[in-house]
């Protein structure tokens, strides 16, 4: 990554793929209390995407609104990290996936509230709130999971086992962008291995680290994640809604 | 940002409807606040007390007496109209990860999550007579009680997303308006919260559609193709013709229905002829036209055989929203097992450092 667009296009790009995911659930979850929260996390998501595109846009002043960057970008051109684009998996993949993604997203927001960049500080100080709610959200189920059924444990450690390698690309360092991605990891780790330990869940070994979406190289999976979000708005050029 | 970001229009529909919904809040309070004249005590005669809460146009509160038949009728009505809050995400859910724009998505999912509260906060109302959420859920997977008739028909375009908020929200309101005022508190007090959402989601439906309709000569069509599948179902929604419907005369004198079937489905049509003019949309129904006398419009009647058999179960969607239903409840069956287990076992911890202290 280099610049200001390209770091705010990329967390623009996580939240907008992450809402996509989460909004998939909907009329899915467990129970309806669920089926609220999900659609108020996607909802959160989605909020952030929309402030963080609409300024990408701007600091590239190529006239790009957020509606352009999100519709008509193909999978070369997404920035997202490969957790988000992930497929939703049974509910101890979504909930194991969004406590990595807010366990990075409350640091990652929480610095951005702090930098010398205006519009980037009012966004995070806006998402990080958010990002709080997230992060309880999911870190509550991961344990009832985790420590609930044999079976609720079994999906919840799998879980973890398949999610765990795409954790590490969300760290990878980039000293230039406003807010450096490898400060964040102390934080991170701080906030999931307890979870982890109170799940009763085991931390996976380091080993395979999956990376690629910062530079567009992304999993199999994006492109038809962006074709079901893109039909609409590309069979009608230039059209209002 | 989060989708209630546009000020209501002056010729947007809802105003009119959400001022009786506010007059009924206030009627609300002051029935509160009013001693009835008879002032038979809860206690001493409790048939009694019954008549003349009703007649005194007070609420029945959960604690009181009731005929059976009220308590029963009120579950059936409640539960139906919670069941429908919750199949009706579906068609709308069918349209979320393909919004065309970021604004609308939010939108969209506001509304859907709107919609399962609408169905928790029934639900509650509902269990205030003595029944579990998990056994009405239970009769809606057997399918031993109903939900409404409109989410058995797809959602085909973006444009059906636009024509439900519209039409189906528009129908919905018309009908829960006047259960502001029903003799059941709880119920009453329910559809006064609900029908501010609904009118909410109606104009946002209605917006989606004049922007179509304003729109390319696609979007344009795809508005009017969304309108003539949409309105007769729609009309159907009020229950068939006043004549056949079964539960009125009874509903009306315990004042939980106020009007009859054919009453509310003609000021619904009232309503949408001049909201279709501003659209610029033309409602499917070549013998739509103002009567001078009875001061109304005349119209076609829907096809009441088509509405039984999609009641009956033969829609074009009964079958999929019954087995997503069944489908995310049977998946979900091992989180809410876990979750018991957890709330189990954190119990039993609390209880251990009790003892410990």
């Amino acid at each position: 990554m280099n610049g200001p667009f390209d770091f705010t296009l990329a967390l623009g790009d996580d939240a907008l793929v992450a809402a996509q995911r989460l909004g998939e659930w909907a009329t899915r979850a467990p129970e309806m209390e669920e089926d609220i929260a999900l659609a108020n996390i996607a909802l959160d998501q989605l909020g952030a995407a929309r402030l963080l595109l609409s300024y990408a846009g701007e600091l590239e002043g190529a006239g790009r609104d957020e509606d352009a960057l999100a519709f008509l970008r193909d999978d070369r051109e997404f920035r997202n990290c490969l957790l988000v684009e992930l497929p939703n998996g049974d509910f101890a993949v979504t909930m194991v996936k969004l406590l990595l993604l807010s366990a990075y997203q409350v640091p990652l927001y929480t610095a951005l509230a702090g930098c010398a960049d205006e519009r980037l500080a009012a966004i995070g100080a806006k998402a990080r709130k958010e990002s709080a709610y997230h992060l309880d959200h999911s870190a509550l189920w991961v344990k009832r999971l985790g420590d609930g059924t044999d079976e609720s444990h079994r999906r919840a450690q799998a879980a973890v086992d398949q999610l765990w390698p795409y954790h590490h690309e969300l760290f990878t360092a980039d000293p230039a962008a406003p807010v450096d991605p490898a400060a964040l990891r102390a934080d991170f780790d701080a906030v999931v291995s307890p979870v982890l330990a109170e799940a009763t869940l085991t931390r996976p070994a380091d080993g395979w680290k999956p990376g690629g979406g910062r530079a567009g190289v992304h999993t199999e999976h994006l492109s038809f994640l962006l074709a079901e979000m893109q039909v609409l708005h590309r069979a009608h050029p230039g059209a209002q809604w | 940002m989060y989708g209630n970001d546009f000020a209501p229009q002056e010729d947007a529909p809802g105003g009119g409807l959400l001022g009786q919904v506010e007059a009924a809040e206030t009627a609300l309070r002051e029935a509160a606040a009013r001693s009835r004249a008879g002032a038979t005590l809860p206690g001493d005669d409790p048939a009694a007390y019954f008549a003349e809460v009703i007649d005194a146009d007070h609420k029945i509160e959960p604690r009181d007496w009731m005929p059976d038949a009220y308590r029963r009728t009120l579950v059936r009505q409640i539960a139906q109209h919670a069941h429908s809050e919750i199949i009706g995400m579906q068609p709308e859910g069918n349209w979320i990860s393909r919004a065309p724009s970021l604004k609308r998505k939010a939108i969209l999912l506001a509304k859907v999550q709107d919609e399962a509260g609408h169905g928790l906060y029934l639900y509650a109302a509902a269990e205030t007579l003595g029944v579990s959420r998990d056994e009405l859920v239970e009769l809606l997977l057997d399918g031993r009680q109903k939900y409404s008739s409109i989410f058995n028909y797809p959602t085909l375009t973006w444009a059906d997303v636009g024509a439900i908020g519209w039409l189906v929200d528009g129908a919905a309101i018309v009908n829960q308006v006047p259960l502001c005022r029903c003799s059941y508190g709880p119920y009453a007090r329910a559809m006064i919260r609900v029908c501010k959402e609904e009118s909410f989601h109606q104009r946002q439906g209605y917006e989606i559609l004049h922007t179509l309709a304003h729109g390319t000569p696609a979007q344009r069509a795809m508005a009017q193709d969304a309108l003539d599948r949409w309105w007769y179902p729609s009309l159907a929604m009020f229950g068939p013709p006043d004549g056949d419907s079964t539960h009125s005369a009874q509903s009306m004198a315990w004042k939980i229905k106020r009007f009859s079937n054919d009453e509310l489905r003609q000021r619904f049509v009232d309503m949408c002829v001049r909201q279709a003019e501003i659209l610029g949309l033309t409602i499917p129904d070549p013998d739509l036209r103002w009567n001078e006398t009875r001061q109304a419009y005349d119209f076609t009647q829907p096809d009441y055989d088509e509405l039984m058999r999609v009641i009956k179960g033969e829609g074009p969607c009964n079958r999929q929203r019954m087995e997503h239903r069944r489908r995310a409840h049977a998946d979900g069956a091992w989180v809410r097992e876990a979750a018991t287990a957890y709330a189990v076992k954190q119990r039993a911890g609390a209880q251990r450092e009790r003892v410990a202290a």
